[in-house]
């Protein structure tokens, strides 16, 4: 069964209808208890880093996320601001990250290649994923194309943990993967067959 | 490489699909969640739907045919009409929706976008100004309207335009209220005269007529949202309905060709 986290922040519903169409058992989870028996968990997430975070931490839900995904090795996909809140921290706020994918999140408008670029970068654009990423391990043919809504990027720190990046301005790590934890900056719920393929190639991992 | 964004926009008229010209006699047109349906099997890129009774009759959101909508909808999503708070904002983005667009309360409120930008962020904010040729013996330039062009406002739509992005739009998109309907193809001056004085994305709406129209749009300014009503709804001279968008192939050629330079 699997578990999208509800925090108060994000598009849960977007997720419940995907994984209903790939008639995946999925609900959402809004306290402690709710998150029990999940051997699946997605963290959604929009809107400004430290709001992200500050509710995630107000909910009560962290500790027992930490110890799913950290303990129990249970398989996560954060999205969006919700793969941003893996990181270590943001240019965006001041407060820090989950810290469970070393890396920063930066900020478009600090990078000279993509400063002068209209933002958010919004639209469709082309992931190009690294050969052996489990998440593109099937029904991928070239040039998946993803729907993004953001103004801030992951910059991993250890490049293997890198699965797919994408294009704008500057190339920047739209996926990651370390291990059972996998962050998508893009919108898959979004994404019409490309996305769905991916979260069902999350639900078979 | 990021990809013009290719956007069926929909308005919702007691209940229905309607298409109007000149923001005037809606033409029944469908019944809205076969639609989005239809536009999902195509894989259209985006979403725009607007209710165009809210704001004129000062109701609320229909927030249960939102629902209905977002739980269809396979692609991103843009709803707007009768939005005034930022909690509406709030409730329209948990229930599966993108993005929330205002026109009027924004125009009287601009710090309602920051109050929506704060709740649900920036990036899922939109700002839709109609925008119309002045009219009359001297008149120069455009004016701003709202209510279905029934309310015209005093001021400049680029001006207004700017200031709304300051206020916390993530998007701002130009409605042409003369090319509505129209088919000929949209303003490209007003297009090219808005696009260079903002710097969040922009999508252009009215007077789409064939994919040619959306192709010069795009050749014209890069990267913009091009959305269009009646393109995507009605087909023929004799506007038959018929819903309607570009294939996978046809979409990557017209954008090829338009950023060719």
């Amino acid at each position: 069964m699997i578990c999208v986290v509800d925090y108060g922040v994000g598009n849960i519903q977007a997720f419940l209808n995907v994984f209903k169409r790939l008639g995946v058992d999925a609900r959402r989870a809004d306290k402690p208890n709710a998150l029990g028996g999940a051997t699946r968990l997605v963290l959604p997430g929009v809107g400004h880093f430290d709001h992200a975070m500050q509710r995630l931490n107000d909910s009560g839900m962290r500790p027992r996320l930490e110890e799913m995904v950290l303990g129990a090795s249970v398989p996560v996909v954060g999205v969006c601001v919700g793969m941003q809140m893996l990181s270590g921290g943001s240019e965006e706020g001041e407060l820090s990250g989950l810290n469970w994918v070393p890396g920063r999140v930066r900020a478009f408008s600090n990078n000279d290649l993509s400063a002068s670029l209209p933002m958010p970068h919004m639209g469709w654009n082309e992931l190009n994923p690294n050969s052996g990423s489990k998440l593109f391990s099937q029904g991928f043919d070239d040039a998946p194309q993803f729907y993004f809504l953001h103004s801030y990027y992951f910059e991993a720190q250890d490049r293997q943990d890198v699965a797919a990046t994408a294009h704008y301005g500057l190339d920047f790590d739209a996926v990651v993967s370390r291990g059972h934890i996998h962050g998508v900056q893009c919108h898959p719920e979004k994404s019409h067959h490309w996305g769905e393929q991916l979260l069902k190639n999350f639900v078979e991992l | 490489m990021l990809r013009p964004r290719i956007i069926p926009c929909l308005l919702v008229h007691q209940g229905g699909l309607v298409k109007t010209q000149g923001f005037k006699e809606p033409k029944y047109v469908g019944d809205p969640i076969n639609a989005v349906r239809i536009f999902n099997e195509k894989e259209a890129d985006e979403l725009m739907v607007l209710d165009i009774d809210a704001s004129v009759n000062g109701t609320e959101p229909d927030f249960e045919l939102i629902a209905k909508l977002a739980a269809e909808c396979r692609m991103p999503l843009c709803y707007g009409g009768g939005v005034t708070t930022a909690e509406q904002a709030a409730r329209i983005v948990d229930l599966g929706v993108e993005k929330v667009a205002v026109s009027a309360a924004a125009i009287v409120d601009p710090a309602l976008l920051t109050r929506m930008a704060a709740a649900v962020g920036r990036q899922s904010v939109v700002a839709v100004l109609d925008v119309r040729k002045r009219s009359g013996l001297f008149a120069k330039g455009y004016e701003l309207v709202t209510h279905n062009a029934k309310k015209v406002h005093k001021l400049d739509p680029v001006t207004v335009a700017a200031e709304l992005q300051a206020a916390g739009a993530g998007e701002i998109v130009i409605n042409s209220v003369d090319r509505d309907g129209v088919m000929q193809g949209y303003d490209l001056e007003l297009a090219s005269h808005v696009k260079r004085v903002l710097k969040v994305p922009v999508t252009f709406l009215g007077g789409a007529g064939s994919l040619a129209d959306l192709g010069e749009l795009i050749q014209r300014l890069g990267v913009v949202g091009a959305a269009a009503g009646s393109l995507f709804v009605f087909k023929g001279k004799y506007r038959a309905v018929l819903i309607n968008y570009p294939t996978p192939a046809q979409k990557k050629q017209l954008c090829r060709d338009a950023l060719k330079r």
